[in-house]
């Protein structure tokens, strides 16, 4: 099945339900409202014209630093560069999230009729970010949510068991975060006065080696 | 909990767990009746480090993400970038990445046979696959200067050609020179000479592997009929690889979605029956034996074809010494490589290969920077570990021994 056919089947099956079709890069894409989600994976894992039953891979994005850029490039030749100086952010926890801050991709696998699709969905402004969860429909989705959980703070309704997965026993706060800076807030020594292990700030600052640099020109 | 049962530690340091793996296991006697493995012991945020830095500074952290089948997991990654920019690199160089792909197959199932021969003793055919291991790691010396960590898949082809001669031994006061001839027998010539003769010999190494394992009753008995998925099971809980095949579903990302050169060369795909370790264990030989002969394929094709081996497109590609030293557009070219990188259109891509785990994936996201917005990698031994509780429960302690082997798992990939 070619992706143009695969769209065309896909809007027949699915027709009554909000979703923006795309394909770009080879491969297909819809974008799809979160209160729909399991409904329309539901009808994609049974429907016999598709059966995607293997969840591939869930990944879940923050897209709070979405197009920004340490340096001009437009404007540059009358301004001169900005510098690469980062600004720090520091997370308000009862802020009310950006409706597209925080979205999740769904890789999806059909083995019988060999083709792939992605979902992609976002979580609205609930903080925490909150979603449902697919383990009921696919197994694999159980550590991949955990992941997620642990990573990117979204919450999945329904989980059976939603613990961090990656990071250390007692860790604070959502690493992948782009709030979250590169160099973590902890540090973990061996002090020598106490005679044990202790956590403390960390002690060095970010410095960006290369700067984000945007492009258009091709 | 009922009142007779156990808790044991098992890890995180235990030469069975293959790395870095604390299980927490309930016992009931000696058998286990839950588990629940703890990951993240070697988690070093690989994919938020990739997002501070130009794209190709991060194909060094890729061969960091399984470390023992280091290019196949660059490939992926040198993928979703090629697609992102809408570039292919030359047939010779999709050539040589499928030669280092089936030789880096053949690395990790040699280590994998090794190991998990020695978990459940089977303590000499460690040092056999170790001794053939040698001879494809001298392979990846030769081609990129490293041992293991190669760096040699580039976006829009491969670092550099094949090299014409073979490293040598040397004499010294405690290597003779009879015995420094005997050791460089194979190595006066290029180092697809050398490829051509470990693929003659090869075969019949893997001989020596089964006629030690296959018959063998202890080695039954530790594998026959442990740890069986289901297909149903298999595909539910999100399997690739070796790991599907051994339940009889003849799945490979090389035959069904061909990247590269896959869909010009001439293999089989073995699949199991019982879903067993047994199974699993003579898929992956018989892979080791497949990957074999998909190499001898690429040397022939790559003697009888010289070429480029990267695109000519210096916003991709280095320019030439020779040409810098005269030609200014070449100068700035390599200037703003080096100190800038090049901007990946706007897009995001999810690409897939068929490692010798499983299936490998990377899902890329593009904002139109030099660095990647959102780097996210499928590493296959994931989801294969999150089934280790179901699979082991019922089963003796000992088992669990022959299951996180038959798994395959490398705590690089999976902890990121």
């Amino acid at each position: 099945m070619d992706n143009q056919t695969l769209i065309s089947c896909l809007k027949v099956k699915l027709i009554g339900f909000d979703i923006q079709y795309s394909e770009s890069n080879d491969s297909v894409t819809i974008e799809v409202n979160k209160t729909n989600l399991i409904e329309i994976c539901k009808i994609l894992k049974a429907e016999s014209s598709f059966l995607f039953n293997m969840l591939i891979d869930v990944c879940a994005i923050d897209y709070l630093a979405y197009g920004d850029a340490d340096w001009k490039t437009l404007d540059a030749t009358n301004t001169g560069f900005s510098r690469a100086v980062k600004k720090t952010i520091i997370p308000d926890p009862d802020e009310h999230y950006d409706e597209k801050r925080f979205g999740i991709f769904y890789q999806l696998l059909s083995i019988e009729n060999n083709i792939r699709l992605s979902i992609s969905t976002f979580t609205g402004s609930d903080n925490p970010p909150t979603i449902d969860s697919v383990n009921g429909l696919w197994n694999s989705a159980n550590w991949f949510e955990r992941e997620a959980f642990d990573l990117m703070g979204i919450h999945f309704k329904g989980h059976p068991d939603l613990r961090r997965i990656l990071t250390d026993y007692g860790f604070i706060g959502h690493p992948f975060r782009k709030d979250f800076p590169t160099n973590g807030n902890l540090e973990v020594i061996y002090d020598d006065d106490q005679e044990k292990v202790i956590y403390k700030p960390v002690s060095i600052t970010t410095r960006p080696g290369v700067p984000r640099i945007i492009r258009k020109d091709k | 909990m009922t009142s007779n049962t156990l808790k044991l530690n098992f890890g995180p340091q235990h030469p069975a767990a293959h790395g870095v793996m604390r299980l927490i296991m309930e016992m009931d006697g000696e058998v286990v009746v839950g588990l629940d493995p703890h990951i993240g012991l070697l988690h070093r945020g690989t994919e938020k480090l990739a997002e501070i830095k130009p794209f190709n500074h991060s194909i060094g952290y890729m061969d960091r993400m399984d470390y023992v089948s280091m290019m196949c997991c660059e490939h992926p990654y040198i993928l979703a970038i090629e697609k992102l920019l809408d570039v292919t690199p030359p047939i010779r160089a999709q050539y040589i990445r499928v030669m280092f792909d089936e030789i880096t197959r053949i690395l990790n199932h040699l280590l994998w046979l090794g190991c998990h021969g020695l978990d459940i003793g089977a303590m000499a055919l460690f040092l056999y696959c170790f001794r053939e291991r040698e001879d494809l790691l001298d392979c990846y010396e030769a081609v990129s200067g490293a041992r293991m960590h190669a760096t040699y898949y580039r976006p829009g082809g491969v670092y550099r050609d094949l090299p014409d001669s073979m490293p040598k031994y040397k004499a010294n006061k405690y290597i003779s020179e009879k015995k420094v001839k005997k050791l460089n027998y194979n190595r006066d010539g290029s180092l697809l000479d050398f490829i051509k003769d470990f693929t003659d010999r090869f075969p019949s190494h893997v001989d020596e592997y089964e006629t030690l394992l296959t018959d063998n009753r202890i080695w039954k008995q530790r594998t026959v009929d442990i740890g069986i998925v289901t297909p149903e099971r298999a595909i539910e809980l999100g399997f690739t690889g070796a790991m599907l095949r051994g339940s009889g579903i003849a799945w490979d990302l090389r035959r069904k979605q061909p990247y590269e050169v896959y869909n010009e060369l001439d293999f089989k795909i073995p699949v199991g029956v019982n879903g067993d370790c047994y199974d699993r264990y003579l898929v992956r030989v018989e892979e080791m034996r497949q990957s074999n002969l998909i190499i001898q394929q690429c040397i022939q094709w790559l003697e009888d074809n010289p070429g480029p081996v990267m695109i000519d497109n210096n916003k991709l590609a280095t320019p030439k010494r020779s040409s810098m030293k005269h030609d200014m557009e070449s100068l700035i070219y390599h200037f703003k490589l080096f100190t800038e990188g090049y901007s990946v259109p706007e897009g995001n891509v999810y690409t897939a290969i068929e490692h010798p785990k499983g299936e490998f994936g990377v899902f890329l996201m593009s904002d139109g920077a030099n660095k990647p917005y959102r780097l996210k990698i499928r590493a296959p031994s994931f989801p294969h570990l999150a089934a280790i509780s179901e699979m082991s429960k019922g089963h003796m302690l000992a088992d669990v021994v022959s299951i996180i082997g038959t798994l395959d798992v490398v705590f690089g990939e999976i902890d990121r």
